[in-house]
């Protein structure tokens, strides 16, 4: 049997910086390497490019050995892809030389199918005439990562694509990413510092700390540790995955089924049956003892508590689970006084009223 | 009046010298500057101030070391005298020697700063798509970098054009062999014959002014990233 996974072990010190790395990562899906900058999650991504290279590394890629201890393959003749921070477009040439400076190279030149495929996911299809300065920055970092695509890479690298882009340029490439997040059939490592990006786009999080991996898991999952910093931020929230349910006209909603339970959110532009991520943030989840009768607060669901942690002296996060065969994760944050008032333990089934779900795409 | 058959023949062999000279230092030149632009090494500093030397060196020292070296005692001598070529002194190939010493500054220098301000990420990029170290240089580095390759080549030609102390340490004055322009306009100033030396002098004037226009005009500022 093949081994479907990313097996990458890293060690590197340096006088102010030291990674130490020993992953397992699924070989499929978005894997984001998550943390602060100077957390090492681009140095671990540049690692598994082999643009920076140490002695003692193993790397293997769906059991394909890229480094061991007695090789290590350069970086252009790894079958992958790699997305840089800022647009790297080479100024010489157009989107199409650009385009085609890599495929060239393995072979794919005559792949009309494969550029074609790469131009109408990224939809750059009039922009493939421009050189780079032509471009804005959205647009140049979605000929970029069509760049990258054409090479039919075996791994995509991005190195936090949208970072160097301003908000409304973000808006514009997401939605490229989140298809080629529903489409590819490879794995992606995608670095990023922005929770927001992060839940919208990965399956699994690897979270970085000082050159540590300090989490590695399912998005919802790593999202809703109580012990990782991600948890104890004002943007703190749990990610659900939904399915649509059925649609209310008459009062704009739409019903979500998620793992242990329901969703009624605003009327989603989605069809039945469709999946959707949806977050809901610790600050908007609120907790009562009792089943409230008359609330307008339409999404109340049963739950029984995980955790509960400490804040500071004022505020208590708790993490509840919802429903009991599958469950999902919620989080909520409270003062500490309420928690003391309701008398909340772990163990002790509660309800949850949330106030709002924000729909992540 | 009109150039002598013995200006013609000095101007076509200072254009002779300054091409050879020219193509040997791009490929001379272009590794060094390569290695000074992107080398981590302590020895960085020296081998840029030994390249850089004949920008402060009268030429006269620089000649002075090169006719001993290439002397019947001199290393370069005694190589050239083991292969059976004799000694280069006083012959066309002993002054293409010496201009290739005299010119290394003004070839690496704009060479190495083009490398240096591309930095690593085009060559990054480059082997991220699966271009090899080579095919990175000339598709990338080449192409990216040409004004400065440009500027390179204007550069070594023109200074190797103007050359005169080294010439007369290397080569003295033998017509045909290394009786270059600057050397046949000091034999008519010696001679008194102003008439002859304005000829070869304005045009020296107008060929400088020429190549620092091309160098100003073929040369806009390079558009980065």
């Amino acid at each position: 049997m093949s081994d479907t996974h990313i097996h990458a072990r890293f060690q590197l010190t340096y006088a102010d910086f030291a990674l130490n790395v020993d992953l397992t990562l699924p070989g499929r899906g978005v894997t984001a390497l998550f943390g602060h900058s100077g957390s090492g999650k681009t140095t671990l991504l540049r690692l598994i490019a082999g643009l920076k290279t140490v002695p003692t590394g193993y790397l293997c890629v769906n059991g394909e050995v890229w480094q061991d201890g007695t090789t290590c393959v350069p970086t252009h003749k790894r079958p992958l892809g790699y997305v840089f921070q800022e647009a790297s477009l080479f100024p010489h040439l157009s989107a199409r030389g650009n385009l085609e400076y890599g495929m060239k190279r393995v072979g794919s030149a005559m792949d009309r199918a494969a550029l074609e495929q790469a131009v109408t996911l990224l939809g750059i299809g009039h922009l493939l005439e421009r050189r780079a300065h032509q471009l804005s920055g959205g647009e140049r970092q979605r000929v970029a990562i069509a760049r990258a695509l054409a090479l039919h890479p075996r791994l995509l690298l991005m190195d936090e694509p949208l970072a160097a882009l301003d908000l409304a340029r973000k808006q514009e490439i997401l939605p490229y990413l989140e298809r080629l997040h529903d489409e590819l059939e490879i794995p992606v490592l995608y670095v990023s510092h922005a929770p927001d990006e992060v839940a919208r786009l990965a399956d699994t999080v690897v979270m970085m700390e000082q050159g540590e991996a300090r989490a590695v898991g399912p998005v919802a999952e790593v999202f809703s540790r109580l012990d990782l910093t991600l948890a104890q931020d004002q943007e703190a929230s749990a990610i659900i995955e939904g399915v649509v349910l059925s649609h209310d006209d008459d009062y704009a909603l739409t019903r979500l089924t998620i793992p242990g339970g329901r969703l009624t959110v605003s009327r989603l532009a989605r069809a039945l049956d469709e999946r959707v991520r949806v977050r809901i943030h610790a600050r908007d989840v609120s907790i009562a003892r009792d089943e409230p009768g008359t609330s307008s607060i339409v999404n109340i669901l049963p739950a029984r508590i995980v955790e509960l942690r400490e804040l500071d002296p004022a505020q208590v996060l708790v993490k509840l689970a919802t429903g009991s065969g599958e469950q999902t994760p919620l989080l909520a944050r409270i003062t500490r006084y309420s928690c003391d008032r309701l008398h909340l333990q772990v163990g002790q089934p509660v309800f949850a009223q949330v106030k709002a779900v924000a729909l992540m795409d | 009046m009109g150039f002598s058959d013995a200006d013609l023949q000095a101007i076509g062999l200072t254009l002779r010298l300054a091409s050879l000279t020219t193509v040997l230092l791009l490929l001379i030149g272009t590794p060094i500057a390569w290695w000074l632009a992107r080398t981590p090494s302590h020895w960085k500093g020296p081998v840029g101030a030994v390249v850089a030397l004949p920008l402060v060196l009268p030429p006269t020292v620089l000649g002075f070391y090169l006719l001993v070296a290439m002397g019947p005692n001199g290393p370069l001598g005694q190589v050239t005298q083991a292969l059976g070529i004799g000694l280069l002194p006083f012959t066309f190939w002993g002054l293409v020697i010496a201009s290739v010493f005299y010119s290394m500054p003004f070839v690496v220098q704009p060479i190495q700063n083009a490398i240096e301000a591309l930095g690593d990420r085009p060559l990054e990029v480059a082997a991220t798509l699966r271009a090899g170290p080579w095919d990175r240089f000339f598709t990338v580095v080449v192409p990216l970098a040409r004004p400065g390759f440009l500027t390179a080549a204007i550069l070594g030609f023109a200074h190797t054009v103007g050359e005169f102390g080294v010439v007369l340490m290397i080569g003295g004055n033998i017509p045909g062999e290394t009786r270059l322009v600057s050397v046949q306009i000091y034999d008519h100033v010696e001679a008194m014959d102003y008439a002859q030396a304005h000829w070869l002098a304005g045009s020296m004037v107008l060929f400088a002014f020429l190549v620092l226009l091309a160098l100003y005009t073929l040369n806009p500022t390079q558009r980065r990233f």
